[in-house]
């Protein structure tokens, strides 16, 4: 690990100002950037600790009856937080399903947002790879690339975003605030993550210095209470990546689709909304052929990148199975294997 | 015919006893190598090749030096001079080791640099700080690579081929053949605790802290390389943090030893996770063609098991994976052939099962194939094609209670009923259940061990050998056996091991360990008695007098006439009276030549399986587990359930997880890390039951012991697999089984 300077700042203005010099790297849990720094693939030369910031660690109901929860707030603490869980069950039951109780403990909102690509070329600082070091190409492309995007990407990067919390949130129409050298601003998390195009490097519209401080869910997302599921197919029961997930939420009503919600994950360099499915399934019956039909729409436009053909497939089938489940209703506990096909439903339905 | 020996009452052997280390082990009080800190401890750290082959071009010395902390860069320019080439391998199952011999590098993640340091961090950044340039050849990764050959031997030195009657003969007039291929991946150990060393020079003397499953061996290996006595040489390796055959003596270890002979001062060297993918053996990737002729009646004609395996350019190790088909069916012809490329890769090596694992998971997925073939449910197939006598080598078994095994397991597991077609059975979700079968078998072996027992005038009594307990239990199960020769309660006795200057306790590898160091202990212990009994029957003071050599027995620390339980002497009296301190003796064993020469000597399993499959995602879980394992006497049945549980959570492992994947066109590993090479997690891990069936074997040793700790592995795999066919009509021959591999048949 190289040498780096270190600073606790107290406050945003703080945290701002250094985070904003050339070469620094917030630091929240670590859980991510730590295990790259480790590796060798982040250098930075001076970590910002955010942790002994005052604030961003509270979870906020709104007047309008939307939240906002604080950059620092734990997964954990959020996907636990008895009032966030029932309005937005998908999101507690995505962040349930990602990694394992110890890093949840540790994870927080604004990092889980920011985590790199689990991409093994990435990771390997002799491979050549676009991202981390712009121009050298990508060693991903004919090698092992059995679990990269099919959705989004570019000649230059295959790497897929490897969050569950972002894809029930940009279903959802989370909006990120950011602070920064320029100021305050907010960004809807849709237009919050970049694909790769030219510049796989980019990742986000964090400009240098920008800090999320923040994340808002509108009052309409819990309008989705009663019918809002995330499913997760991953290569093993727990502490497993997506091979493909999905978050789908709706509002039914006089047996009618209301309005319907639908993001992919694991599929693209970030979570994957399905507009498209979406707009086909308003006024539809919530049954199986519309659900199939929607699934296809989601994927339309999928294409492999590498040995990754059967992952378009999945991706369509567990659209389907999302959206299947969530017009079945929301659970009224969630599963003990949050997320996963082989959670069987306890109990009775979401209230 | 060896005696077996008669149990005790008091006896410590069969309890149950928790592990005499679980307190110090779950309170972080068991002292690992690297926990240890000798004053003036520097910190060494590798720098691996990121090329396969070629030569290192270029380290970029003056900055490491440069960097703060770092104290010294060892490099082949100035590594301390070796007695011993490297390459030279005298000593019994080692390997050519890299010792920075020279510029070249053979395969990716080999030791290039030794960066020497004040703090581990400074000599991590040091090692960066080396940024080296190479020189890269051309590298072969693949297991189709054009140059094969035909390797003489397999693993530790079975024939290359083996041929048994007339193969073609027997397909030609099968009724039923199956032709199928199968391919497991490179896979390595991942040992929790990571090879690590702490090195300290006084002259010439050695003084090591350092995980070996073979303290012996490595003694003499370092000996030999730095041209200095084996007794001159100081192991401690109290406890191992997991070895599974990769820890004996590995280059890395060696090169912290150097590192601190190089600056004169204690040195710790601890492997990173991602350097363990490289110079501490791995088992290699195999190619299996199965060959399988069966009459109409289910009677196999022919078996012709053909292996495609790999090693690395610079050594040979053949994972031996088509010997599980020389044990386990009965049929009038079996061949066993081999072949092997040769990969820009590090040695493989011995790994868990080396060979039956493998080999294990093809033979029973192609025997579960023809069981279908013939119509017949894979249970009474297997009965079907009992082998009562081992079929290539003609020799009787020297116990083989597998019948009782599918028995037992069979009516645990509730097998009776099961649908002969797959896709037949659905749970309340929906989900697809398949139930498979696989006979599990590893051989009962044995090697050379020796150990001491004393027995003091106070009535306590001390036995010593330097065994190694690599997780498995040998403090608790060798104390038992040791207890048990000695007549004595185990609170009365203290057991050593784990140390070099320890008697020779022989290798903890091929489950063979509490047969040869619990087989030395129970000569040693004998001997003793033998010594206190000759002096009391010969004493007209003692109770005993004139019972003879054989009237007495040592019990709870007295020894008892067997005729008359009234008359007997504490020990202490009986040394008291004599004058004496104490007693002593020495026990060796080994494995017995004529017993090999009369016997086939394998334990045997079954393994019944209970998978779930999504029908449209894919996704597999292991529901239930059910193993019944015979393997002659059970020294301490906790401890042996626990054995195999973790072979049993390995076959699982391998039949769904463990992938390493080497790029094809730089050959290194990809995903060398335990974030991306996959092992279970506790949810992944069913409702395991381990069945101990009852074994007695006149045989195979003196204690009547076959080996416990590979065999879980062998059969498991392969029921999973059978498991997952029978849910989804999907024979899936490659592992481990992918989500892709299943749902690329279509919707299920």
């Amino acid at each position: 690990m190289n040498r780096f300077d270190y600073v606790r700042p107290r406050t945003v203005a703080e945290a701002v100002a250094a985070g904003a010099q050339p070469g620094s790297a917030y630091l929240a849990a670590g859980t991510n950037l730590l295990d790259l720094m480790k590796i060798g693939v982040a250098r930075p030369a001076r970590l910002v600790d955010l942790n002994y910031l005052a604030g961003l660690d509270t979870i906020e109901e709104l007047p309008d009856g939307g939240v906002r929860i604080g950059a620092r707030v734990r997964n954990a603490d959020l996907a636990h937080d008895l009032a966030f869980r029932r309005r937005f069950p998908a999101v507690a039951e995505a962040l349930l399903s990602g990694a394992s109780g110890q890093l949840r403990n540790m994870a927080t909102t604004g990092g889980n947002l920011l985590q790199r690509t689990r991409c093994a070329y990435f990771q390997d600082t002799a491979s050549a790879c676009n991202k981390r070091a712009p121009g050298s190409g990508c060693d991903a492309h004919g090698r092992e690339n059995r679990l990269h995007a099919v959705l989004g990407w570019s000649k230059t990067c295959i790497a897929t975003h490897p969050s569950d919390f972002c894809v029930p949130l940009v279903a959802l129409d989370a909006i990120m605030e950011i602070e920064g050298p320029e100021g305050w601003r907010e960004v809807p998390l849709a237009d919050f993550h970049l694909l790769p195009d030219a510049t796989p490097e980019r990742e986000s519209v964090l400009a240098p210095g920008e800090l999320v401080v923040a994340l808002r869910l509108p009052p309409e997302a819990a309008g989705f209470a009663a019918h809002a599921r995330y499913v997760k197919l991953r290569e093993r029961t727990s502490f497993a990546f997506a091979v493909v997930s999905a978050a789908a939420c709706l509002r039914i009503q006089e047996g009618q689709i209301a309005a319907a919600r639908l993001a992919l994950g694991g599929v693209a360099a970030k979570p994957w909304r399905a507009r498209a499915a979406e707009a086909f399934l308003l006024g539809a019956a919530p049954a199986e052929a519309a659900f199939q039909q929607a699934a296809t729409i989601a994927l339309a436009e999928a294409r492999p990148s590498g040995d990754n053909t059967f992952k378009i497939e999945l991706a369509r089938r567990i659209a389907a199975r999302a959206l299947r489940l969530a017009a079945a209703g929301t659970p009224e506990r969630l599963p003990a294997l949050p997320a996963s096909p082989f959670a069987p439903l306890p109990g009775g339905l979401h209230g | 015919m060896v005696e077996v020996a008669r149990l005790r009452h008091g006896s410590g052997i069969g309890q149950p006893l928790t592990r005499r280390d679980g307190v110090l082990k779950v309170t972080g009080q068991a002292s690992y190598a690297a926990d240890n800190h000798p004053p003036g401890l520097l910190h060494a750290v590798l720098a691996t090749a990121r090329i396969a082959r070629g030569r290192v071009a270029f380290l970029d010395l003056a900055a490491a030096r440069a960097h703060p902390g770092v104290v010294e860069v060892m490099t082949p320019a100035n590594r301390p001079a070796l007695a011993q080439d490297p390459d030279d391998k005298s000593v019994p199952f080692s390997f050519r080791l890299d010792l920075l011999q020279n510029d070249r590098v053979r395969y990716a993640g080999q030791p290039i640099a030794v960066v020497i340091a004040r703090t581990l961090e400074a000599a991590t950044e040091g090692a960066a700080l080396l940024a080296p340039r190479y020189e890269a050849e051309p590298v072969e990764a693949s297991l189709d690579a054009a140059d094969v050959f035909v390797p003489e031997v397999v693993g530790a030195g079975a024939p290359g081929e083996t041929w048994h009657g007339d193969v073609d003969a027997g397909l030609a007039a099968a009724e039923h053949r199956i032709d199928a291929t199968f391919e497991t991946p490179m896979q390595f150990h991942n040992a929790m605790e990571p090879h690590a060393v702490v090195a300290a020079w006084e002259g010439n003397r050695l003084s090591l802290d350092m995980p070996t499953q073979g303290l012996s061996l490595t003694q003499m290996r370092l000996a030999a390389l730095f041209g200095i006595q084996p007794e001159e040489i100081h192991i401690r390796s109290p406890f191992i943090g997991g070895g599974f055959g990769s820890k004996l003596l590995s280059g890395p270890q060696v090169l912290g030893i150097l590192a601190a002979r190089l600056v004169g001062r204690p040195v710790k060297l601890v492997l990173r996770r991602e350097q363990m993918y490289g110079p501490v053996t791995h088992r290699a990737p195999t190619r299996q063609r199965l060959r399988l002729g069966a009459a109409a009646d289910g009677g196999l004609t022919a078996i012709h098991h053909h292996v495609r395996t790999a090693t690395s350019r610079f050594d040979d190790f053949l994972e031996p994976s088509a010997g599980v088909s020389h044990t386990l069916y009965a049929a009038p012809a079996i061949a066993t052939t081999n072949e092997a490329v040769r990969l820009d890769t590090g040695t493989p090596g011995f790994m868990r099962a080396p060979g039956e694992a493998s080999g294990s998971i093809a033979l029973e997925s192609a025997i579960d194939e023809m069981a279908y073939s013939c119509g017949m449910d894979p249970l009474e197939f297997r009965l079907r094609n009992y082998a009562e006598i081992e079929p290539v080598s003609g020799k009787p078994f020297s116990s083989k209670a597998l019948r009782e095994c599918y028995v037992e397991g069979a009516a645990s597991f509730g097998w009776a009923g099961r649908p002969l077609l797959p896709r037949s059975m659905r749970d309340e979700n929906g989900m697809l259940v398949g139930w498979g079968l696989g006979t599990a078998t590893f051989p009962a072996l044995m090697f050379q061990g020796e150990a001491r027992a004393v027995l003091r005038q106070d009535g306590t009594g001390l036995v010593e050998t330097g065994a190694h307990d690599m997780g498995q239990g040998a403090w608790t199960a060798l104390a038992q056996i040791a207890a048990e020769s000695l007549g004595l309660d185990a609170s009365r006795l203290e057991f050593r091991a784990g140390r070099s200057d320890l008697p020779n306790a022989g290798i903890a590898g091929g489950s063979a360990h509490t047969a040869t160091a619990g087989g030395a202990i129970h000569v040693a212990g004998a001997q003793v008695i033998a010594r206190l009994t000759e002096i009391a029957v010969a004493d007209p003071r003692s109770p005993l007098f004139g019972a003879g050599n054989i009237g007495v027995v040592a019990r709870s620390g007295r020894l008892v006439r067997w005729d008359d339980g009234s008359r007997s002497e504490a020990f202490g009296d009986i040394l008291a009276r004599a004058g004496l301190q104490e007693v002593e003796a020495r026990g060796m064993a080994n494995a017995d030549p004529t017993a090999a020469e009369r016997y086939a000597m394998h334990a045997h399993g079954a393994v019944f399986a209970e998978v779930k499959v999504d029908p449209e995602l894919g996704q597999v879980r292991v529901t239930r587990l059910v193993g019944a394992f015979a393997a002659g006497r059970i020294i301490n049945p906790r401890l042996v359930r626990s054995q195999y549980y973790g072979g049993m959570i390995w076959g699982l492992s391998f039949a769904l997880h463990e992938r390493a994947v080497l790029d094809p066109r730089t050959a290194r590993v990809v995903n060398a890390d335990l974030a991306e090479y996959r092992v279970p997690v506790n949810a992944d891990v069913p409702s395991l039951e381990a069945i101990l069936v009852d074994e007695e074997d006149p045989h195979v040793n003196a204690l009547g012991i076959k080996g416990v700790g590979e065999i879980g592995i062998t059969g498991t795999a392969g029921a999973i697999a059978n498991a997952i066919w029978h849910a989804t009509g999907v024979r899936v021959r490659h592992f481990p089984v992918a989500i892709e591999h299943i749902v690329a048949a279509g919707d299920l």
